[in-house]
């Protein structure tokens, strides 16, 4: 047996409210990758900032290779040989490679031994990087090396990778895993954290999982399947959607020659992108997120308008309609951002049913708004959708991700489009929640109306599209049927290479 | 009309005097706002220090106490606005307005017995030799120590941000506060200390206004200087060098139009008076034309409140 190198003893950490972690032990042994499983809120992301010392526990102790361990302060946690890998980047766009990783060490050395430095290990590792490029200008996978070649450059003992894959291709998470493989080889400790469990098979040697704050159960997750992993973390049995089967009938999209010059000094441009949609196709449009997602959402809903005969319903030109024009003749769209895009934050959930829906659902009389309707049609999307929340009038923002998701979601699917564009329905949603809503946008499907589906979770795209394509720098790849790709085409397609080509 | 009248050596010279304050008040808010705080209170620290240290100086006969009185007057007020900001969570637009309108009417009320004094002189570079040589002798080797002070400072500050562990991590809080955070960095100290160095580089403005430029004290004498100073942060899209440049812009035509004036151009008055204002203007609009140029470099989090809750 291999010794100990984390032992966490009873941490409990209570926020007004909620108890974030409830007296959870387990052991991380050196040279171990060990997963933390558990749904959105079970308190994963809590416990490790109590062991990366961003929160104070309120009870319990750590011991870090035999000796107690409680970090005031990040600094005093990376000093005793602990580094985390964030899931959202705690990367700033505007300063260069070696600045980043800079920051993120504690004595560092003079600029020109360690952009030295930095060329050696991420060599060493198979992580090509240039020092001296700004962050702003890299891709997802290439910032998630800056992070990475951070924390190497630190040597340390405990690696924590939070939710590492969820903004990566197939081949970039084959090259992570790698490296991983690599360090673990060396004797570094890797607390891995993830919900998608075939990784955390073919990854982790054990796995801890936590529910509602509490650890369930500490098992090795190669002799467990997905399925039961899944039911650990949810506590109870799962519904997968399931899709009738349905036939395509005739093009109701279509999509020819769309081009948009870069937005914002960040911003990604489209390139020619043409596809047909048809009546009952659930298309999914996989890729790396900043690959021209929010563009081409933003073209099809109306926020930004293009030459007119570039989007065409029905023989229709949509091009240069705004958003409401286009609301009424039925294309709607649900953008990936909740609070502040789909929804405005401090405003009820009434007022942000008729905000999107006041066309379609007639809620306005002779230029009156009529308040009685939306907060009718706001009740049916709560209780159809079943969204958490005391009531129609409470602020969006108080509601939590997933419920609120389900309410903007919800919102167009009852208008009754005939076009549903969404992105990332189920991005940072848990999973029963996610199954509800994929399920609606599958009958909606079934009822004849055409979806499409913006989403980087490979997972979601698979288990719910007819047909598929990749964006990739602005391009669009051909749209296929999903039946027809195995897992490397999807992976080759998102990488850029054009499989019909 | 005689434009000969003008001399350009002297134009020089006097337009370096006269863009000083407010390149001192701009290099401070080039700070706060790398560090990712909009203080628009300027125009009432610099008019705050510019009181303070004239009353200073001529309490104390001392003009070097003086501006040390100015600094700190300003950094004072600047206090406030931290606090009320960085504890409070307050917004920062509204609170620096209200700062601007504090300070107008402090330093009014404790000027009032000031009025029509004439301050001690400032110290003032004089080699023997070097200072008469004709046209480098004036222009580079004859000024207020003011001049050089400010010249230094913005050396100093350039050299700060690109080449110091406490520049990158200053302009890292001002990119993302939240991964800064995340790193370990203390926001709210790091901004609060960036706030008192803009509050202390107003001051000084201030002062070498009622000081050095004028020199004497009237009610709401920085007119406007303090708006400048913010303008020119913007124009030189957050740069320490083109701060300078953008001060010596707007002191130039300040100058220039005044020599105009006595030169008896058939313009009148009120069109010349305004052409420095109008001139900003106009930059700021050409600047600020390639959108996404500009903003690549302006601070990513400029103005927005930080609360460590995550």
């Amino acid at each position: 047996m291999s010794k100990s190198l984390l032992h966490i003893n009873g941490l409990t950490k209570a926020y007004p409210g909620v108890v974030a972690n409830d007296d959870v032990s387990f052991n991380i042994d050196a040279g171990e990758i060990h997963a933390l499983l558990g749904e959105n809120g079970a308190g994963k992301s809590t416990l490790v900032k109590m062991i990366y010392g961003l929160v104070r526990p309120d009870h319990g102790a750590m011991q870090l290779a035999g000796k107690n361990f409680s970090p005031a302060e990040p600094r005093a946690a990376r000093a005793a040989g602990v580094a985390m890998v964030f899931q959202h980047f705690s990367l700033f766009e505007a300063l260069s490679v070696a600045e980043n990783i800079a920051l993120g060490m504690e004595t560092p050395p003079k600029s020109n031994a360690l952009s030295a430095r930095i060329t050696e290990v991420s060599q060493a590792y198979g992580l090509p990087l240039d020092p001296e490029r700004l962050v702003g200008d890299l891709s997802a996978g290439e910032r998630q090396r800056v992070e990475i070649i951070r924390c190497l450059l630190q040597e340390p003992k405990l690696l924590i990778m939070d939710e590492p894959t969820s903004v990566l291709t197939p081949q970039e998470v084959t090259t992570l895993f790698t490296t991983l493989r690599k360090l673990k080889a060396e004797g570094t400790s890797i607390l891995y954290i993830s919900h998608k469990l075939e990784e955390i098979r073919a990854l982790c040697e054990t796995a801890t999982i936590l529910r509602g704050g509490k650890k369930v159960a500490t098992c090795d997750p190669r002799k467990k399947s997905a399925r039961e992993l899944a039911e650990m973390m949810v506590g109870g049995t799962l519904n997968s959607a399931k899709a009738k089967k349905t036939t395509l009938g005739e093009v109701v999209l279509k999509v020819s020659e769309l081009s948009l010059p870069p937005q914002s000094a960040f911003g990604t441009s489209l390139k020619n992108i043409a596809f047909q949609l048809h009546k009952g196709e659930i298309l999914g449009i996989g890729g790396v997120a900043g690959n021209g997602q929010d563009e081409l959402l933003a073209c099809l809903s109306g926020e930004v308008k293009t030459t007119g005969d570039a989007i065409q319903l029905n023989g229709v030109s949509l091009g240069n309609m705004l958003p409401n024009v286009r609301r009424a003749l039925g294309v709607l769209a649900a953008p990936e951002e909740r609070l502040g895009h789909a929804a405005a934050p401090d405003m009820s959930l009434t007022e942000n049913a008729m905000l999107t829906a006041m066309t379609r659902q007639n809620l306005s009389k002779s230029g009156f708004l009529d308040w009685p309707r939306a907060k009718a049609f706001a009740e049916q999307v709560i209780s159809q959708f079943d969204v958490r929340t005391p009531g129609p009038q409470s602020a969006a923002r108080s509601l939590s991700g997933g419920n609120l998701q389900k309410f903007v979601i919800g919102r167009e699917v009852l208008q009754d489009p005939e076009v549903l564009i969404v992105n990332q329905p189920t991005w940072g949603v848990d999973a029963a929640a996610a199954a509800d809503i994929r399920q609606a946008l599958l009958d909606l499907a079934t009822k004849g109306a055409a979806v499409i589906v913006i989403s980087q979770d490979l997972d979601e795209l698979m288990e719910i599209s007819t047909s598929f394509a990749a964006l990739n720098t602005g391009r669009l790849s051909t749209a296929r049927p999903m039946a027809e790709l195995s897992l490397d085409e999807i992976g080759l397609l998102l990488g850029g290479a054009d499989a019909a080509a | 009309m005689d434009l000969s009248a003008i001399s350009p050596t002297l134009l020089v010279a006097s337009l370096m005097v006269a863009a000083t304050p407010i390149l001192l008040a701009a290099i401070g808010e080039l700070v706060v706002e790398k560090s990712g705080v909009l203080n628009l209170g300027v125009e009432g620290m610099m008019i705050t220090g510019a009181i303070s240290g004239f009353a200073a100086a001529v309490l104390t006969g001392s003009p070097m106490i003086g501006f040390l009185c100015a600094a700190l007057g300003g950094a004072a007020l600047s206090v406030i606005f931290a606090i009320i900001t960085q504890y409070f969570l307050s917004n920062q637009v509204a609170t620096g307005l209200a700062l601007t309108l504090f300070g107008l009417g402090l330093s009014a009320m404790l000027g009032q017995s000031y009025v029509g004094i004439k301050p001690p002189a400032s110290v003032k570079l004089d080699l023997p030799l070097v200072s008469d040589i004709p046209v480098i002798g004036p222009i580079l080797f004859s000024h207020d120590f003011t001049v050089y002070a400010a010249l230094t400072l913005v050396t100093g500050v350039w050299w700060f941000l690109k080449y110091t562990r406490g520049g990158l991590i200053l302009r890292a809080v001002g990119e993302s506060h939240d991964a800064a955070h995340a790193l370990g960095y203390k926001v709210v100290r790091v901004r609060i200390l960036a706030i008192m160095f803009g509050g202390a580089c107003a001051g000084l403005g201030g002062a070498a206004l009622s000081l050095v430029r004028v020199p004497q004290w009237t009610e709401g004498m920085t007119a406007g200087a303090g708006w400048i100073a913010l303008a020119i942060v913007v124009f030189a899209s957050w740069k320490p060098a083109r701060v300078l440049l953008g001060a010596y812009l707007f002191g130039g035509v300040a100058v220039l139009q005044l020599n105009l004036q006595a030169a008896g151009v058939s313009i009148p008055v009120e069109y010349l008076s305004m052409s420095p204002y109008l001139i900003t203007i106009v930059v700021l609009v050409v600047m600020s034309a390639n959108r996404s140029k500009s903003a690549l470099n302006a601070p990513a989090a400029l103005g927005r409140v930080f609360h460590a809750s995550r």
